[in-house]
């Protein structure tokens, strides 16, 4: 048969891995930047861009969408030409996806750092970089969907399968979370209030980790394992096992992250269930790669490639069997809202993420480059330091999750509480401080890192297009024994896409659709009333910087909770919140119920210098809330905009609004003059005053 | 009150549990078969795949 010679294109790749490297340094040390603003406070400066509630948002999406987006796209644009044998669909496309993907990067990091954010974990970015990333994101589905086409290799490899599930259901999730209602330019609303977008978001949060951090990276294992080991994957027919349960079972699991929450029973229980079962199938995977090596144990000695990959697998089985753990009703009241979450998410994305990405680049660049790699012995440092970084970044967070949960529930023998919030905060800051210390080894490895690949390119010298050959697809195929359906679907990849997009949607589809279905799903209260404008201003304050990011403003029916913050959350307190801000750590009290907690004046001087109030306070100061003013001509729009997401102020109120918020904000202001308070005219701080103070009175009213 | 009083006023709410959960587990038993009956050597050919 004839031959055809084609070339694969390596420039994509090269982009993709720089832009790993470079885009790594920049997220981690957002990250670094936010761990030490937790102990010392200073590091915030006092400036907007720079304090916590900003950082850990630019942290957060750059490392999941910058540092393993593009390791994805360097891992898919290298495996998927090889494993096709055929050069990438379009190079304009792949030219286009790059840089559009790196446009968005920095629009989100300079976004996230004026405070342009939805409030939405892991989604923080605001509407229009929403509609770019779709726009991406398609162009991306174009290419790969194009090279799997026009393929010359009849069989679609497990690794492809895994690609085509990601690119699928990030697009599902992406649309679905993102549904929102633009007031300005940089300002939107979420479509679903309270607990439906609770569950919306955590339907998204959860599989985004499953389907940005997860999927792709086991497309990127199950080729670059067999590639560096050279030698096959241990079982095929374990890896479709592995494809087909994964897939199914990780897009129920979403409800996990809601345990005790005002969230439905049902779906609780339907998220633990299936977070339980997702064990079998990601040991399946971890399984199948380690025993890849059985018998090859003395290369994983001398190979750091493969150093780096085991323990990325390794990794990958100790966090996926930590999350159905996790999952359990028992063990969720322990660690949530605690430092346990963030040990173990970060178990995931320095091991797993961090270490298979850095063994990618360490494969991939010498080849690329045609040139042995510069030091294996650096690359052996890099790898000691990253690891000893990872247990010290997460056993001091596990020691500090257990620690403080315990501490929250202590009560003393006349059944006080035991502890203040602050002392269990206070009590925890050296463990803070050994975690960044893990978290600035981990970096130093990467720096060592980018140094040994700098060295190695410029002694090699790159193959932009690589000559490749391969016989083209023939019109009739050979079939070995029967044919099965299975193996028609695997010829046809857009039957799979659409296949996959059944299977996942019918996951999300049950798990949502009784919530949609009947208005009363969400029991209304009918003390429970719409924000004042004023207190819709402050409430963009709150999230804008952030605050949800330390506060939860959800009590848990908890002996210790109820008596710390007063009585539990319930679901139809929050139907008017677009987005909810129930948050997902308490690194400072909760505040659904501060309201009338403490009088304004406290708030105030608070907010001005936490520590003046809370002697110990780890909690930035908020400065230019006391310069800033609320831009009233946008509160129209604002209220509009809710009444349009189905608020019921009355008719015409948009209009009038501003005399309310003015009154509203002369009577606060009227208050502190009586402590000799003086505040200018719309300052955000009485905006922010206002909103705190309203937060769970809805119900205390009602006593 | 208790959440499971509003799903119950869905007419039929117990289709989509059921027809999800039998949805989920055949499609994943017809894979679960193939996988195990699928020819040795057109498994081995396809492992191979990254290799080549």
């Amino acid at each position: 048969m004839q031959v055809e010679k084609f070339e694969y294109d390596n420039k994509t790749v090269k982009w993709f891995a720089f832009a790993v490297v470079f885009w790594g340094v920049i997220g981690m040390l957002a990250g670094l930047w936010a761990a030490i603003c937790l102990y010392y406070p200073a590091m915030n400066l006092g400036i907007p861009a720079t304090t916590f509630g900003r950082m850990r948002p630019v942290h957060t999406n750059a490392v999941i969408f910058a540092f393993v987006g593009n390791g994805i796209f360097m891992g898919v644009y290298y495996s998927l030409q090889r494993l096709c044998k055929t050069r990438m669909f379009n190079d304009t496309l792949s030219k286009l996806h790059f840089w559009g993907w790196q446009a968005i990067i920095l629009a989100g990091a300079l976004t996230l750092w004026m405070g342009k954010t939805s409030g939405k974990e892991y989604a923080e970015l605001e509407w229009p970089l929403d509609i770019a990333i779709a726009v991406v994101w398609i162009i991306f589905g174009i290419n790969l969907f194009g090279t799997i086409l026009k393929r010359r290799e009849k069989h679609i490899y497990v690794a492809i399968w895994f690609y085509i599930a990601t690119w699928v259901t990030v697009a599902m999730l992406h649309i679905v979370n993102s549904i929102e209602l633009p007031v300005t330019l940089w300002k939107s609303y979420s479509w679903y209030a309270g607990v439906q977008d609770a569950l919306v978001q955590w339907w998204y949060g959860h599989n985004a980790v499953a389907f940005f951090l997860t999927t792709p990276y086991l497309g990127l294992m199950y080729y670059f394992l067999p590639k560096a080991a050279n030698r096959p994957i241990y079982s095929y027919r374990l890896s479709i096992i592995h494809f087909w349960a994964l897939i199914f079972i990780y897009i129920w699991a979403g409800p996990h992250h809601l345990l005790y929450t005002a969230l439905p029973d049902w779906a609780q229980s339907l998220g633990v269930v299936f977070s339980v079962m997702l064990i079998a199938p990601s040991w399946g995977g971890m399984l199948n790669g380690l025993f890849t090596l059985r018998g090859a144990w003395d290369k994983v000695r001398e190979e750091p490639v493969l150093k780096f990959l085991v323990v990325a697998i390794t990794c990958y089985g100790m966090a996926t069997f930590e999350g159905p753990m996790l999952s359990l009703k028992n063990v969720n009241a322990i660690s949530h809202f605690t430092d346990w979450t963030i040990a173990h998410v970060h178990i995931g994305a320095l091991g797993w993420n961090g270490f298979l990405t850095f063994g990618v680049l360490y494969w991939l660049i010498p080849r690329m480059w045609n040139t042995p790699l510069y030091s294996k012995k650096l690359a052996g440092t890099h790898f000691w330091i990253g690891t000893l970084g990872i247990v010290l970044y997460a056993v001091p967070l596990y020691w500090a999750g257990f620690t403080q949960s315990m501490m929250w529930k202590s009560f003393t023998e006349e059944g006080q509480l035991k502890f203040q919030f602050l002392e269990t905060v206070t009590h925890i800051i050296p463990m803070y401080v050994t975690r960044s210390i893990g978290g600035g080894l981990y970096i130093i490895g990467v720096f060592i890192m980018a140094y040994n690949l700098r060295k190695t390119i410029a002694k090699g010298s790159f193959v932009a297009n690589e000559p490749a050959e391969a016989a083209p697809l023939p019109e009739t195929s050979t079939t070995h024994g029967r044919q099965y359906w299975h193996r028609w679907i695997e010829r046809r990849p857009m039957q799979m896409l659409v296949f996959s997009l059944i299977a996942v949607a019918i996951g999300g589809l049950i798990e949502l659709i009784p919530t949609f279905l009947v208005k009363s799903n969400i029991p209304t209260i009918s003390s429970v009333k719409p924000y004042t404008p004023l207190e819709l201003h402050g409430r963009d304050i709150y999230v804008r910087e952030g605050c949800y990011l330390c506060h939860s403003q959800m009590v848990r029916p908890f002996r210790d909770e109820v008596a710390r913050y007063g009585e539990y959350s319930k679901a139809g307190e929050f139907v008017y919140d677009h987005p909810f801000q129930w948050g997902s750590k308490r690194t400072g009290p909760d505040l659904a119920r501060v309201g009338g907690k403490y009088p304004d004046s406290w708030h105030y001087n608070h907010l001005l210098d936490p520590s003046s109030m809370s002697p110990g306070s780890i909690m930035p100061s908020y400065g230019w809330l006391f310069d800033h003013e609320i831009d009233t001509v946008h509160t129209y729009k604002m209220i509009k905009a809710m009444q349009t997401l189905g608020v019921p102020y009355p008719d015409g109120y948009a209009q009038q609004a501003n005399k309310d918020l003015l009154t509203q904000e002369q009577s606060i202001k009227a208050g502190l003059k009586l402590e000799k308070i003086g505040t200018g005219q719309n300052k955000e701080i009485i905006a922010l005053i206002a909103y705190l103070q309203r937060l769970g009175k809805d119900i205390k009213n009602n006593k | 009150m208790k959440f499971v009083n509003y799903i119950e006023t869905i007419s039929g709410v117990d289709i989509y549990g059921l027809a999800s959960l039998i949805l989920f587990t055949s499609i994943f038993l017809i894979m679960l078969i193939w996988s195990i009956k699928a020819d040795k050597k057109m498994i081995d050919e396809i492992s191979r795949i990254p290799l080549n």
